[in-house]
């Protein structure tokens, strides 16, 4: 089951979020929406309006920056850790 | 009754004071890093509400029930699937850049402007928003509509005529100023007599540049804009607007305006250097106030600082309560009146940037 890290500013809006397992997930977006059933809301801070990464977060999965950033579709792979990060912005 | 709270949106959260006696004092402060474009209160309620604009979490919405001690996050404007800014452009809510309740004759009716220029509606307190489609759908949207400062047009003034909340006018950057008679379900742009000098053709009906657009609380025909290309002032509802700009004076490019609510010809602008400088005029901060519809203006500065000032004052962050006025700067000063801006006092001078001003 992949393992799912988030960056640590997300917990000042989600003060219970820690680090945690999905089931079932073949893609980021199954990823996102998995972790959007356990925090709801979550997926709102990472994409925006049409599902889409948003411009200032990274996702990696097995340490790779994903490539598809509009649909989500890169595989994610029982032993992989999927990182959602905040990009660096202003320095 | 004259309010007793002040609320600033600011770059760095919220912050709020409170009338102390005779003086003004900061007494707390709330979402402490978080940009808020806007905050306001819905007097039907007692609810504040403020638009957060995270760097990189996107745009939320907040309300507060305590008077901005503790926020909770609700469901923010998203734009339909479908939804484009311009051919191949997928709508995004890029900026919440102001939120008007509804009128007292409309339980749970609020409105939020935003960029790229959708207006969204709520009719049941906040819990869910829908995008007012007559606007969005108007013929001139994706051609004639374009940022002025963002990247698209945003809708930053929403007035509803307190006569008749089905009859709504709506100040877009830029495209100028357009109204409802019939609760949004049509709308028409009003902006004969504007004067756009950055068009090819400066009278063009669509592309104008309103920064904000406010209306006379006692007499709703009556409507002041300050524009990008100088001051205007309708008498007759926004069906003709007439240039009011003083002619080689202070009173001329600026963000912020302000109309007594009593008196339709007396307004209240802060002057700025025009749009390829943005800085105080003459390193001097000053209010330009008219009493006669802008035949004439008067600086005021009793109070403001006369040398090395370099404060804008933003579209919102000017506000007025009967004889009392406050203004916040983009350079975090924020000053107030009691005596209609003859003199002024400082609340703060060491604040962030302050984006709205609010008495509640």
């Amino acid at each position: 089951m992949p393992q799912v890290r988030f960056t640590h500013h997300l917990r000042r809006y989600f003060p219970d979020l820690e680090s945690l397992t999905v089931d079932d997930a073949a893609t980021v977006a199954d990823v996102i929406s998995a972790v959007n059933d356990r925090h709801p809301g979550l997926a709102d801070y990472v994409l925006d309006d049409h599902g889409a990464v948003r411009k200032h977060v990274n996702i990696f999965v097995g340490g790779r920056v994903i490539t598809d950033r509009t649909t989500l579709s890169d595989s994610v792979g029982n032993a992989d850790e999927v990182c959602i990060m905040q990009a660096l912005s202003g320095g | 009754m004259s309010k007793d709270h002040m609320v600033l949106g600011t770059r760095k959260g919220i912050i709020v004071a409170e009338r102390k006696g005779s003086d003004w004092r900061i007494t707390y402060d709330a979402l402490p890093g978080i940009p808020v474009p806007f905050a306001t209160l819905d007097p039907r309620t007692g609810t504040l509400w403020a638009t957060l604009d995270h760097g990189h979490w996107g745009q939320k919405l907040s309300r507060s029930e305590d008077m901005g001690r503790t926020w909770n996050e609700v469901t923010a404007p998203k734009y339909p699937e479908d939804a484009l800014v311009k051919p191949d452009v997928p709508a995004t809510c890029r900026y919440l850049w102001v939120f008007q309740p509804g009128a007292a004759d409309q339980d749970g009716r609020l409105y939020i402007g935003t960029e790229p220029g959708g207006l969204f509606i709520s009719d049941d307190d906040g819990a869910s928003w829908n995008l007012n489609e007559p606007l969005w759908n108007v013929p001139e949207r994706m051609e004639g509509w374009f940022g002025g400062g963002r990247d698209f047009a945003g809708i930053h003034s929403i007035l509803i005529d307190p006569r008749d909340s089905q009859r709504i006018l709506i100040g877009i950057s830029c495209a100028g100023v357009y109204e409802t008679t019939d609760g949004g379900s049509s709308w028409a742009l009003r902006n004969k007599g504007m004067r756009a000098d950055f068009l090819p053709d400066p009278n063009a009906e669509v592309g104008q540049d309103p920064h904000i657009v406010v209306m006379c609380d006692g007499q709703p025909d009556a409507l002041w804009q300050q524009n990008h290309c100088g001051i205007f002032r309708s008498t007759d509802g926004a069906q003709n607007w007439t240039d009011v700009t003083q002619k080689d004076g202070l009173a001329n490019f600026g963000f912020a305006a302000a109309v007594d609510a009593r008196d339709p010809d007396t307004a209240w602008v802060v002057p700025a250097i025009s749009d390829e400088v943005r800085m105080a005029c003459d390193g001097a901060l000053c209010v330009c106030r008219t009493q006669d519809g802008g035949a004439s203006w008067e600086a005021l500065r009793e109070g403001l600082p006369q040398e090395h000032a370099y404060d804008i004052v933003f579209r919102h962050a000017l506000d007025l309560d009967g004889d009392r006025l406050a203004f916040g700067s983009t350079t975090g000063n924020v000053y107030t009146s009691d005596d209609r801006g003859d003199s002024w006092r400082p609340l703060g001078r060491n604040l962030p940037p302050v984006y709205s001003v609010r008495f509640v």
